[in-house]
């Protein structure tokens, strides 16, 4: 691969993805890109840059991105973000929430269906505490492959024996041939879309629960605090946003302050978060309006 | 130094076992088979289990049964370690009182991982 081509192929990665290559990961790049110009029929890179460079072919460059992408997870991945999910997070908002019954999750980084299928685990494991309300899932992922698994919910031992404590596998898997597949009822409670981070969020709505674990990392800076901006504008006064445990908010974006002892946790740094934890009302949205209205 | 008894019959996975348990700072003992762990677990219960299923003399089915009607016997962790990976034998041993599962093969990512999870370390 020509000096050129690593080049285009970074800041085609960068423009499409967000995703912040180095300049000394030729080897990665030719480990990840190398099988998909084969698969298209190509000779090399080079005539894969050449392909991409036309433009035409824009099914070309999402496979790129693909490829590219790093899928790798597992389920209850760190622990911590699910022990707050459990006794943090939703606590807080069965509160919050007492009439409206309503919440909405994000996972912005879905991958294979991990971190959506723990968390909906996590759901039914409180269903006495949430009957009767109406808890949304959505996971999103920029590889429509991972996605296309994540929907199957199928998974290999090596990946149900990591993180995955046997009395939950027993609860809510089944084997299938020499693998095991994740119980209907947990697989309905999410909603798989494609989306980019780097697109418009306001098609999504507001949620209650962003998770954008692990995907930061591969930004630089500037697209780390643009998602970050913009993940604050998609998250209710009162949410939660969870980010993975090499990440940070704190210098990024000020929109959001560390929950206290709780690395990787943060709320909206605003007046108006505040004032609506407390359970939302008729009224509740009006004073908000006025209260940003005057700062 | 918290102690864990290894019970498999095959001398390769015992030793295997051992290098990966050692490391974590486990003081190891070792049986054969389920009528050998018995007898050690009637002399002295160790913080933690380290089990296969198919073992002459003694399963480890029967034994894990015979070692939670003992004396303290519901105290020892117990993890199993076997290639009996289906949803019935794992439902069984749960049922026996199990703490955690692991199919083999296994490496040490998970041995650490399924002790974490029963809070032996």
């Amino acid at each position: 691969m020509t000096p050129l081509d690593y080049d285009f192929l970074r800041q085609a990665l960068k423009q499409h993805s967000g995703l912040a290559l180095g300049a000394d990961k030729h080897y990665f790049v030719e480990s990840r890109l190398l099988p998909l110009a084969r698969q298209a029929g190509l000779s090399g890179l080079g005539d894969l840059v050449l392909a991409l460079k036309t433009g035409r072919d824009t099914a070309l460059m999402t496979a790129v991105v693909e490829a590219m992408a790093t899928s790798e997870s597992s389920f209850f991945r760190d622990k911590t973000p699910f022990d707050h999910f459990r006794r943090l997070i939703m606590p807080a908002l069965l509160a919050a929430r007492r009439q409206s019954r309503a919440v909405r999750i994000w996972c912005a980084a879905a991958a294979n269906g991990q971190e959506p299928y723990s968390i909906a685990i996590c759901l039914r494991e409180m269903a006495s505490a949430i009957a009767a309300w109406r808890i949304e899932i959505l996971a999103t992922d920029v590889s429509g492959a991972v996605l296309e698994r994540a929907r199957q919910g199928i998974y290999s031992q090596f990946e149900v024996h990591r993180g995955l404590p046997i009395k939950l596998l027993v609860k809510y898997f089944t084997r299938v041939g020499e693998q095991w597949q994740i119980a209907p009822e947990v697989r309905a409670m999410v909603k798989y879309s494609r989306f980019n981070l780097l697109a418009d969020f306001a098609s999504l709505g507001t949620f209650d629960v962003i998770l954008c674990r692990n995907v930061l990392i591969y930004f630089d800076q500037d697209t780390k605090s643009d998602v970050l901006r913009r993940l604050a504008g998609a998250l209710s006064s009162d949410g939660y946003l969870v980010l993975g445990a090499a990440e940070t908010a704190v210098g990024l974006c000020d929109r959001f302050k560390m929950v206290s002892d709780k690395p990787g946790l943060y709320t909206l740094n605003t007046i108006g978060a505040r004032l609506l934890a407390q359970p939302r009302t008729a009224h509740a949205r009006p004073r908000l309006i006025a209260i940003n209205g005057g700062r | 130094m918290k102690t864990c008894l290894i019970v498999d019959d095959s001398g390769i996975i015992r030793k295997v076992a051992r290098r990966i348990l050692e490391s974590l700072e486990f003081q190891i003992l070792e049986a054969e088979n389920g009528e050998q762990a018995f007898e050690t677990c009637q002399r002295e219960l160790p913080d933690a289990i380290l089990l296969d299923w198919n073992m002459p003399k003694m399963d480890g089915y029967d034994f894990l049964r015979a070692l939670r009607r003992l004396p303290g016997g519901e105290r020892p962790k117990v993890v199993f370690c076997t290639t009996e990976n289906d949803v019935a034998h794992i439902a069984r041993a749960l049922q026996a009182g199990a703490n955690e599962y692991i199919m083999k093969p296994f490496d040490k990512d998970i041995v650490e991982e399924k002790f974490q999870e029963v809070g032996l370390i």
